[in-house]
């Protein structure tokens, strides 16, 4: 079974949303949550079975699709997918799991499975092909969410969002198609696989080109700073648990995709576009926290402060030494996590109150007080506390990048402090002070089924905080092979100055502990 | 005095005839059953109609094992060309065909059907488009298209709507313009190099290095004009909204399949030798019909406020996608096109299917017109399968993987890249997402609007019956599970086409 474990993990969630149709509406919340606590249980099976040690893909299968022209269902995981791909199944689970009054909840519950089973299938594809068509394939069930479950202006914003990722995930398809080629032309051989592609050495003007189609199709989904205006459409209108699941599991496609595709297949060019990029996050960062520290409304704040820390993850990204990368792939699962559970709290009081403004509230923590702990306690974490999950992953990311640049480093040090003002305010507004509404005096606090999701979250953010070396070891030792790659295939002398060799580092480390002997 | 003519009758190759006459004599078979015994009930004729096709799909299937021995086969004095590209496309035009015919068992009575006239113009029409196909002697073309157009004026017409006789006069004034034209696109190569067949008039226009290049050109535009209007190409496309709104929207999705690929196979044909002779005049007027056609087309459909009109628009957006093919002019390209086209024949039909079955006789008060998007709101509360499969093919049509046209689509940009056309590469992946927009505002309609129309949502399948309910089922299936046959499907369409040497 463990050989398959991977087509179970994407396959068994669409499965079940299929059979999902026959049960009956009533019983249809426990058959998510049992469907989803399955699914979680299997990935961390995956988990347990991974050997850490192993730095290539592990539970790799191959079925051939349209061998003709070399494309083929291929699916495999490694350090860097892997938690991505455990955090994906437990936010379906609490997701469901917290699910609260909604309408039409067997609708809900099945496209949260479909999203699952593209999730997973996004996260697990080692074939362009395949890993596209799961990428789009995520973009219904999202439709759905928001057009189906959203605010006023649901239609308008989840058509845009549908539209700006589809047309930069066209773009993208060609470039998928340019690589085939130039594949095809190096060897005679149709082929779609990505571990073949990191075989194959482009020169630096070809590499410069596909970079800029493949940045497209990512930049878009991330979204990174010009492409980002769907995002607060899709937040601001998304039901809570739309806006959990794009915040985040969907946004970490576009920084994941970097990794797995730009930086291997496209050394060079992601030394020479290295600056434009650097630069766009910095204006990411620091222009998103300050139009989050206008906003009346909670929601756009959590949201553009989650488009903000974004940034933060494609500077470690771009940082292209192992510790920017390890600590941008940890970042992923810190921001997943902590902004997560921020926008499932924005969810509690809206549930309650059916108004996402801050000067609705005040003194709330008078009135709920393990509401008012846990949303410190995620507002902390999201500003980057020490001991706290965000806090490993914004120190190494930027700690990587001040390798490269001190200067856009220190800048982008800076932008943290101004996400600390708005965070700060915000809470200020709702939580302390007196209670300024009637409305707001017996509001009951978070219920059983909210601290269902809660709570588990608030544990992994400490937990993770403090020692984050059972995941971090695991990310590091595939980075290091994909770091090594890239050196390795670099043509340019800027390429391979800034990309580190470890094979040599390692080398000379241990000639050195020798000449001590 | 004249010596007497003598002709074996085996080197006349008879054999290359037999899938076009099965067909002829079917319709021959449906309208001696009339003559004896008239008033007979339409399944009848749609059950002969249907054996009819199948056997002519048998006899196809023989042909393609020949040319898979032997190669190409032509006969009847040289007229008669029975290459992969005449295999691949007749196959495209019966298998269409048999998807299409069973929609006339309709549960509402439309009275078109119940003439045997109707199924018997339709068995010739399909003749018609055969022998086009099967040749490349540019007068059999010609036959073949004016029998097929001449039949096809009449059955848009037999639907009784007001529109339809507008739609049925506008088609056929536009389609003898276009007749007009392509008779004096021919004329011109006659001109230049006496004679009829495409081959001959490649092997002489080389031979003596395109040395009259003003005239060809001229001779080139009329040709491209007369395709332009089969095609549906901008700025020849006018009619087609009109024309398709017109008639029964079961042969509003016959006519954006079967009619086009005809075309598209002469078209094929008759640009290959010219795309590679390096004329560039010839590229540039190809490529900037292609890139209008595709462009324009997803512009107009984008403001459309009626389902019908909408596809009609898409369809001639497709058209120009495809059209891309015969551009770029490579084996790739041109297997892109017939497996592209296959897949489309699934998703457009059934997508049309759809619309048919929920197809009232009468319009209701608040309903402008037939398939107003306002139609739809809503469906998914009131009649969920329908919205789902409907959904799926517009899906598919977008170009959404894993669902049928999408690979098409990877496949046609594919070619576009590896041919050299960089920017067109790009251009059609923008169209693409341009057209994403109007499939998503009927799925948006159906999925995330308040139902308008109060009936439990009957009228969304009003008009189903078993057999509409399989043909649809067929489409979907093939739609949703195109990505295993994908493989089989490839391999096969390449090597016929690359077996005729395209």
């Amino acid at each position: 079974m463990l050989d398959h474990i991977l087509s179970i993990l994407i396959f068994f969630p669409a499965l079940a949303a299929m059979l999902g149709f026959v049960v009956h509406k009533d019983s249809m919340r426990s058959y998510g949550v049992a469907v989803a606590t399955i699914e979680f249980a299997l990935s961390l099976w995956l988990w347990f079975a991974f050997d850490s040690t192993i730095s290539g893909m592990q539970f790799m299968e191959q079925i051939a699709l349209v061998p003709t022209f070399g494309i083929n269902y291929i699916v495999g995981v490694d350090g860097i997918s892997l938690f991505i791909i455990i955090l994906a199944s437990f936010f379906t689970m609490i997701g469901i799991a917290s699910l609260g009054e909604t309408k039409d909840v067997k609708n809900m519950i099945i496209t949260l499975l479909f999203l699952q089973m593209t999730m997973a299938g996004v996260f697990a594809a080692l074939d362009a092909i395949v890993f596209y068509l799961f990428w789009e394939l995520s973009l219904v069930p999202m439709l759905y969410i928001i057009g189906a479950w959203g605010g006023p202006l649901r239609i308008y914003a989840s058509v845009k969002f549908f539209l700006y990722t589809f047309a930069g995930s066209l773009v993208m398809l060609v470039g998928m198609l340019f690589m085939a080629y130039f594949y095809f032309q190096a060897t005679g051989q149709w082929s779609f696989a990505i571990l073949d592609w990191y075989r194959l050495i482009l020169p630096e003007s070809f590499q410069l080109w596909l970079f800029v189609a493949f940045f497209l199709g990512f930049a878009i989904k991330v979204p990174m700073f010009p492409f980002h205006t769907w995002l607060p459409y899709a937040h601001g209108q998304a039901p809570t648990i739309g806006s959990v699941i794009l915040a985040a599991i969907l946004l970490k496609m576009g920084t994941y995709a970097f990794i797995r595709f730009s930086l291997p297949l496209f050394p060079d060019a992601s030394v020479y576009f290295m600056y434009p990029i650097a630069v766009l996050a910095i204006i990411m960062i620091i222009y998103t926290a300050m139009v989050a520290y206008a906003q009346k409304d909670i929601k756009q704040v959590v949201a553009y402060s989650s488009v903000s820390h974004m940034g933060v993850i494609i500077l470690g990204t771009f940082a292209l030494n192992v510790e920017g990368i390890s600590g941008s792939i940890f970042l992923m699962i810190a921001h997943g996590v902590v902004s997560g559970a921020l926008f499932f709290l924005v969810g509690v009081i809206y549930d309650r109150r059916h108004t996402k403004y801050m000067s609705e509230f005040g003194g709330l923590a008078h009135v709920m007080p393990r509401y008012a702990t846990i949303f410190g306690l995620m507002m902390m974490a999201s500003v980057g506390l020490p001991l706290t999950i965000n806090f490993v992953g914004e120190f190494l990311s930027l700690l990587g990048f001040y390798k490269q640049s001190h200067v856009l480093t220190l800048l982008a040090g800076t932008a943290i402090i101004v996400g600390a003002i708005y965070m700060l305010s915000a809470y200020k507004k709702m939580f302390f002070g007196v209670i300024t509404k009637d409305e707001n005096r017996n509001l009951p606090d978070v219920n059983k089924r909210e601290l269902l999701a809660l709570i588990p979250l608030a544990i992994i953010t400490v937990w993770l905080g403090i020692y984050p070396k059972p995941v971090l070891g695991t990310i590091d030792t595939s980075v290091e092979a994909v770091v090594s790659l890239m050196h390795e295939k670099a043509i340019s002398k800027e390429a391979k100055s800034r990309i580190p060799n470890i094979a040599n580092e390692t080398d000379m480390t241990k000639n050195s502990v020798e000449e001590a002997h | 005095m004249l010596s007497s003519v003598n002709v074996s009758i085996e080197s006349l190759n008879l054999m290359t005839l037999v899938p076009m006459l099965i067909p002829i004599i079917g319709a021959l078979l449906i309208l001696v059953i009339d003559l004896f015994k008239s008033e007979q009930d339409r399944s009848l004729y749609v059950m002969l109609s249907l054996l009819v096709l199948g056997v002519d799909f048998a006899s196809l299937m023989d042909s393609a094992g020949v040319f898979s021995k032997n190669g190409t086969v032509t006969g009847v004095f040289d007229v008669m060309l029975i290459d992969g590209l005449a295999i691949l496309s007749q196959f495209i035009i019966v298998g269409a065909s048999m998807l299409f015919i069973p929609l006339a068992l309709t549960h509402k009575r439309f009275h078109e059907f119940s003439y045997p006239e109707f199924f018997a113009l339709f068995l010739f029409m399909i003749g018609g488009f055969q022998f086009m196909v099967a040749t490349d002697n540019l007068i059999l073309v010609f036959v073949g298209l004016e029998t097929a157009s001449l039949a096809l004026y009449t059955l848009i017409a037999m639907h009784n709507r007001d529109k339809s006789f507008e739609a049925a006069v506008k088609y056929f004034t536009m389609g003898a313009l276009a007749a007009g034209f392509f008779s004096f696109g021919s004329m011109i190569f006659y001109a230049l190099t006496g004679s009829v067949e495409i081959s001959q008039i490649a092997t002489v226009l080389s031979a003596n290095n395109y040395a009259d290049i003003g005239f060809v050109l001229i001779g080139v535009v009329f040709l491209l004009a007369s395709f332009g209007f089969k095609l549906s190409m901008v700025p020849f496309h006018t009619w087609t909204p009109d024309v398709y709104e017109g008639s029964s929207a079961a042969l509003a999705g016959y006519m954006s399949i079967v009619p086009k690929i005809a075309a598209f196979v002469v078209a094929m044909r008759f640009f290959e030798f010219l795309i590679h002779s390096g004329v560039v005049w010839l590229e540039v007027i190809l490529y900037m019909g292609v890139v209008v056609t595709m462009t324009m087309a997803n512009i107009w459909a984008l403001v459309q406020t009626d389902v019908k009109r909408m596809l009609a628009y898409s369809s001639i957006s497709h058209a120009g996608f495809v059209m891309a093919a015969i551009l770029i002019g490579t084996t790739q390209s041109n297997s892109a096109l017939f497996l592209y086209w296959i897949l489309f024949s699934f998703t457009n039909l059934g997508s049309f299917s759809m619309l048919w079955i929920s197809r009232q006789k009468n319009l209701p008060v608040h309903q402008q017109s037939d398939h107003s998007y306002n139609k739809f709101a809503g469906m998914i509360k009131t009649a969920p399968v329908a919205a789902t499969i409907m959904a799926l093919f517009m899906l598919s049509l977008a170009g959404l993987p894993p669902f049928g046209l999408f690979w098409g689509k990877m496949y046609m940009i594919s070619s576009a890249v590896t041919g050299g056309y960089t920017v067109l590469a790009l251009i059609m992946a923008l169209n693409s997402a341009i057209a994403g927009y109007y499939y998503l505002k009927l799925i948006v309609y159906m999925f995330m609007r308040d139902p308008i129309v109060e009936d439990g949502g009957h009228i969304y399948s009003a008009n189903a019956t078993l057999p509409l309910k399989t043909i649809i089922g067929i489409a979907a299936i093939g739609t949703i599970f195109a990505f295993l046959a994908i493989n089989k499907l490839l391999e096969f369409v390449t090597a016929f086409v690359y077996n005729s040497g395209y």
